[in-house]
């Protein structure tokens, strides 16, 4: 019928799967195996999805650009994550991509779950694409629905071995559907044959299940019938899956992950999914094990499974064993320098330089040459994402020691040859965390990376008041300013030193980071108040990047205007956009409140009523309660514990990390460097006038127990709780803290309780210590080893007092990964956080608990807690009380607020600032 | 009539060459731009060449005459910016369903007295689809290189019109071309076969890329192997190239498509490539006897001239490759 058809008889013999980029590939019998890379997928790369999350797009390209350098002849993108737009992220990064000729000159594969993702897709690429995939699961029709569509983008597509009965889980059913599928697609879509692939599903072997032995060996057998009876049709799949159930275990993986491949290669599977650092070359595979694996993955022996698995713990412990190698010694004198750097070696640094120094002419040329091009190497690998974090602070580490030693013989240089010489540095930046807040951790790594990059820091540290910053910059002449800050109120800081270097005249840059910040706040509220460039900056590996843009001379004004135009159009958004939500008013939200039935619910009174205090708690208590997942978040290695540590992109880092925190940790406890000490107190409560709850703490006067003097202990106190207000669906309450205590009315009595708990006793001595030595790495170390150990703190109390003190959950049961994920019942939320953003009853808990009089935590002018490393909140006990976030008010709640609270207006607003709702 | 599939395996067809090069020879004002019809019109006219289709109909006509007379087999439609896109310039939106249907209806009445002249030589007429003036896979602003200043449905539905439009006029082929962003091409394409399942009907379809330097790739950065993969996904008449360079220069892409493709090969190249002063000035002998190279090396199926080119050119064109063979329509891997 069509011209189509008559071309194509006359050559059946020779018809490739054909695909483009902005270069061909044409898979034909001689290509063998179509690598796809697989790291730009949200699903399979954690590291990927956070770049997407955070809107990182750079850096994400980046991913995918490493890929194809790699050898990724084709690249897979899935953007199918529930916290994502997808639509919106495939189109953003598929843009991008194309617009980078080294990685859009291979062929892209489309992979979603949902049609309107792949559409989209589809819409946007101008070559050859693999669209990933579609199936018979939801029927024939929309099946070619979609094949017809998918023609007519001019794409190839993956079908997946699955119908309306279920996914293809052996040999028969693969065969069937595939057979089904591709009749379907020649003969009613006139779907070109070579343009289908099969992907017959890898599933695990070795499982211990019966039913999963034969999975390998019907993958295998199914491609070899496809590829003999379904002309011209390819076969993929992805592999990792084989192996699943050796997670951790790299090397029989490995090994598995290229018997697999060997075999179903042979059976004709001509692509596929396959990270290349997971593989072993075939041969290279020890005979014993590859005996093991292929008695598994092609079925053997009846024992194969438990065979592979004894053998398997010998090659986990054989890897352990490595020795230390020390040939590295024996090289030239730079190579072992560099290596020092990469390294973090920090043992023959200084003898390594001693020789570079007597060699060189002058003791400064070390460090501009072999140093310096050691710390280069250091910056590449960072900025390719072939470090981490963890390694670049170590190198900083060996560069400052390095550094050190030559420092005496470079001002003894100077004083023989005064010469004035320009200063080698490229920059000079400012970095200080804003007053009122304490936290410097993300402070302090952003300085090491960027003094890394030979930039002179100057670290005014915390709490900095903002003519101190003023004038130091103007002192020390920086070029660029770095602010910091942990805690909401932070963010009115930086709007305010903004406006002071507007006012001032400045013409340097600022740069905005820490934890509450964001480019939407960066954008809204600081950009507008300074006339120069102000960027966002999360991240220290970004950091580095964005310096040397605004610094660099070439790039820096074409750079300030990008970034200026870009925060213009992204305000213009974020305000557009927080228009479309609708709030109630602060009297609606009230009559909308979360209804307990006090009636029935169950009211515990504690065991032991008034307030108690832990002196000086045995840190090793602490130890099981710890939450690492955030301890390796600080350090910007992401993914959770204790699977990061067997991840495939940062596990190696995330294991030497965890080596070091356990030795530091352990050092920390036997030498009693910390000291945790805590205050608690449980009263009887009831809420008042909705939103307020009156705390009876009359029994402070009678069993009054630490350093309280009665005197200065009131009757009661009032706690004051923020109420939601954002409009939502029919059926959902808004949520106050107060509605989880039983109201006065109800005539019950209730109770609440409130705790203080602090290990950062000690944190800033010990840091200080090593600062001193040069060490910044194991600074910041015992920094988040103490901010750990504190929330841990908190979780141990509070499983104390849900046991004992109060005692309402006395046969309560949880491990410590239920503890993390919260599954017991009541809650112990923190001012500051997001069921009460608001960080002024911070005070009313040191009043009622008289906690900087008992173990000396105080509140800065900002509310945050010193020392840092503490932790403070509410105890609530009923069995229907949980976290929420309270979102936007209204101004009509922060008025009621201030009069509740016998605040001004204004104070009240400056406060909840963060929380308020922009006047549309 | 004949079908044009079966003259492609005779022999080499000839396509006409510039409609633009020839409409300058005429000088024509703003005053003539706008004739009667238009003389109120808001904004200026000149170089509004499609417009020309309604105000200077005999102008068009007589241009399709002389290259039908010079030995064209085909010749295109007026109608290279008939897009809503395109015709935003000149805030003509609303007018492009008229001014395809007009252009491709004069083109068929001189195919047709042809014809009717000639039975044994029918003449044939392509409906010209443009690139438009914006590009779907390529930002505009260097800054932000996520930025689209045109989606692939903006593209999709502005051609489906025009598509429509040319196929009511009486074209026998559409001919998309002059292809500088494959992705665009492809919404062309798409917009194509929605219109065919639409009314149930098959129509060939000439597709024509535009390599634009020594780089020997598409604008949006295509080898020419790429971008023949890219648009083989629906059954065409023939591929080829256009425009941008001289015809010695378009050799070794031809020589890709020639052993790659399994369609007809199609090249209608510039008269050489622009002198200091813009102007194409290659002349007809020069032209033909590069053109020569294509059939000697059997590289071809369809040839003609894109800008610069003139009726004198097509003759001389005509007259060297009658004595070849076409290209063979076998298929190679």
């Amino acid at each position: 019928m069509s011209i189509e058809n008559e071309q194509r008889t006359t050559n059946n013999e020779q018809r490739f799967l054909k695909l483009s980029g902005l270069e061909p590939l044409i898979v034909t019998p001689e290509t063998n195996f179509i690598n796809v890379g697989e790291r730009t997928n949200v699903a399979g790369s954690k590291k990927f999805l956070r770049l997407v999350k955070e809107e990182k797009f750079e850096e994400a390209l980046a991913v995918a650009r490493e890929q194809v350098e790699n050898g990724a002849q084709v690249i897979d993108i899935n953007m199918d994550d529930g916290l994502i737009d997808g639509k919106e992220a495939m189109v953003k990064f598929l843009n991008l991509v194309i617009s980078e000729p080294d990685i859009s000159r291979v062929p892209i594969m489309i992979d979603s779950s949902k049609w309107e993702i792949i559409e989209a897709g589809l819409q946007v690429v101008q070559g050859k694409c693999v669209v990933n995939s579609i199936s018979l699961k939801e029927g024939e029709e929309q099946f070619i629905h979609h094949a017809k569509l998918i023609k007519r983008y001019g794409a190839a597509v993956i079908v997946m071995a699955f119908d309306e009965v279920g996914q293809a889980d052996n040999y028969d059913r693969r065969i069937e559907i595939a057979k089904r599928s591709y009749d379907v697609l020649v003969n009613k879509v006139n779907f070109a044959p070579e343009d289908i692939i099969f992907d017959l599903n890898i599933f695990p072997v070795a499982t211990g299940m019966d039913e999963h032995k034969l999975n390998a060996i019907d993958f295998i057998e199914a491609t070899r019938w496809v590829r003999e009876n379904l002309p011209h049709a390819s076969v993929s799949g992805g592999v990792s899956n084989v192996s699943f159930s050796f997670r951790g275990n790299n090397p029989v993986r490995e090994a598995m992950h290229s018997v697999f491949l060997y075999h179903a290669i042979k059976a004709g599977m001509n692509m596929g999914i396959v990270n290349p650092s997971m593989l072993e070359v075939y041969d290279d595979i020890p005979k014993d094990l590859l005996e093991r694996v292929e008695d598994v993955i092609l079925n053997r022996r009846d024992d194969a499974t438990e065979r592979l698995l004894d053998f398997a713990e010998s090659v986990v412990g054989k890897t352990k064993e490595s020795k230390i190698d020390l040939s590295w010694r024996e090289e030239p004198l730079q190579d072992r320098i560099t290596r020092a750097l990469v390294k973090g070696i920090d043992q023959y640094i200084v003898e390594d330089v001693e020789e570079a120094r007597v060699a060189a002419d002058k003791p400064i040329e070390v460090i501009e040459g072999n140093l310096m091009t050691g710390m280069n190497v250091v910056g590449d690998l960072f900025g390719s994402g072939k470090m981490f974090l963890p390694q670049v602070v170590k190198s900083a580490r060996v560069m400052k020691k390095a550094v050190a030693y030559l420092l005496p013989y470079i001002e003894e240089e100077k004083l023989l040859n005064p010469v004035t010489d320009g200063s080698g540095a490229p920059g000079k930046i400012l970095m200080a965390t804003v007053k009122g807040d304490v936290h410097d951790i993300g402070k302090n790594i952003v300085g090491v990376v960027l003094a890394c990059n030979n930039y002179e820091i100057v670290d005014l540290g915390v709490m900095v008041p903002p003519e101190k910053i003023i004038a130091a910059a103007i002192e020390h002449n920086v070029d660029i300013i770095g602010l910091s800050g942990l805690i909401t109120p932070s963010l009115d800081e930086m709007v305010h030193l903004a406006k002071e270097m507007e006012r001032k005249d400045f013409k340097i840059p600022l740069l905005i980071g820490g934890a509450t910040t964001s480019k939407a706040h960066t954008a809204v509220k600081i950009d507008p108040q300074y006339k120069e460039a102000v960027v966002h900056v999360n991240d220290a590996s970004r950091a580095v990047t964005v310096v040397g843009d605004l610094l660099q001379k070439e790039t820096s004004n074409g750079y300030k205007k990008s970034i200026k135009d870009d925060y213009d159009v992204f305000r213009e958004k974020f305000l557009n956009r927080s228009s479309s939500k609708t709030y109630k008013s602060i009297s609606a939200a009230r009559r909308n409140k979360f209804k307990i039935d006090w009636e029935t619910s169950e009211i515990v009174k504690p065991n032991k009523l008034g307030i108690q205090v832990i002196e000086d708690l045995d840190l090793n208590i602490l130890v099981p309660y710890i939450d690492w997942t955030p301890f390796f978040r600080s350090w910007e290695l992401h993914g959770k514990y204790p699977a990061i540590l067997t991840d495939e992109v940062v596990g190696e880092q995330a294991t030497d990390l965890f080596a070091d925190a356990q030795e530091m940790l352990s050092k920390i406890i036997s030498e009693k460097k910390l000291k945790a000490k805590g205050i608690f107190g449980l009263f009887p409560a009831n809420s008042v006038n909705d939103d307020d709850i009156l705390v009876d703490t009359s029994s402070n006067l009678d069993e009054n127990t630490g350093s309280l003097s009665g005197a200065e202990a009131k009757e009661s106190y009032t706690f004051r709780t923020l109420r939601q207000q954002l409009e939502r669906r029919e059926g959902v309450a808004d949520y106050a803290l107060a509605d989880f205590i039983a109201p006065k009315e109800s005539g019950k009595q209730d109770y609440m309780g409130c705790f203080c708990v602090s290990t950062g006793f000690g944190t800033a001595e010990l840091a200080a210590k090593y600062e001193a030595d040069l060490d910044d790495y194991n600074s910041i170390m015992v920094k988040a080893l103490a901010d750990r150990l504190a929330e841990a703190f908190a979780e141990y109390l509070h499983k104390e007092v849900r046991l004992k003190h109060w005692g309402y959950a006395s046969n309560e049961e949880l491990s410590n990964e239920d503890l993390i994920k919260e599954s017991y019942k009541g809650i112990r939320p923190a001012p500051g956080y997001p069921a009460c953003p608001d960080h002024l009853e911070k005070l009313t808990i040191w009043d009622v608990l008289k906690v900087k009089e008992t173990i000396g935590v105080e509140l800065t002018d900002s509310l945050a807690m010193w020392p840092a490393a503490s932790v403070s909140g509410y105890y609530f006990g009923n069995p229907q009380a949980r976290y929420f976030g309270l979102g936007k008010i209204k101004d009509d709640q922060v008025k009621d607020f201030a009069e509740r609270k016998g605040i001004p207006l204004e104070d009240a607003e400056r406060w909840l600032a963060p929380n308020i709702v922009e006047a549309p | 009539m004949k079908d044009i599939k079966e003259i492609l395996k005779e022999r080499i067809l000839i396509l006409d060459g510039a409609m633009g090069t020839m409409l300058q020879r005429y000088k024509f004002t703003e005053e003539d731009f706008r004739g009667e019809r238009f003389k109120d019109w808001e904004h200026p006219l000149q170089g509004n060449n499609d417009l020309l289709s309604l105000t200077q109909p005999d102008a068009i006509a007589e241009v399709h005459r002389k290259y039908f007379a010079a030995g064209a087999d085909i010749v295109e439609t007026n109608t290279f910016s008939g897009t809503t896109i395109a015709m935003a310039d000149y805030y003509m939106e609303d007018l492009v369903y008229e001014l395809n249907y007009e252009s491709a209806r004069i083109a068929k009445m001189v195919a047709d007295e042809f014809t009717a002249k000639e039975p044994n030589k029918p003449r044939f007429v392509a409906g010209s689809i443009g690139p438009t003036n914006k590009t779907a896979s390529m930002s505009p602003d260097v800054n932000d290189p996520g930025y689209r200043a045109v989606s692939f449905d903006e593209l999709r539905i502005a051609y489906k019109q025009q598509v429509e439009a040319l196929l009511d006029g009486g074209s026998d082929i559409l001919l998309v071309e002059t292809i500088f962003d494959t992705l665009n091409a492809k919404a062309a394409l798409f917009a194509i076969e929605e219109v065919k399942e639409e009314r149930n009907i098959d129509v060939p379809i000439m597709v024509s890329g535009t390599i634009t330097d020594a780089s020997g790739r598409t604008l949006s950065g295509q080898t020419a192997e790429a971008f023949l993969i890219s648009i083989s996904h629906i059954p065409i008449l023939s591929v080829g190239f256009n425009c941008a360079l001289g015809a010695n220069q378009l050799v070794p892409h031809l020589e890709v498509l020639s052993t790659k493709s399994e369609h007809a090969v199609s090249a209608h190249p510039n008269a050489g490539l622009p002198n200091a002063f813009g102007e194409y000035d290659e002349t007809p002998d020069q032209m033909a006897e590069q053109i020569k190279e294509y059939a000697e090396k059997g590289l071809v199926n369809i040839v003609g001239g894109c800008c610069g080119t003139t009726p004198e050119h097509i003759t001389a064109i005509a007259k060297i490759v009658e004595n070849f063979e076409p290209r063979k329509l076998t298929v190679v891997g």
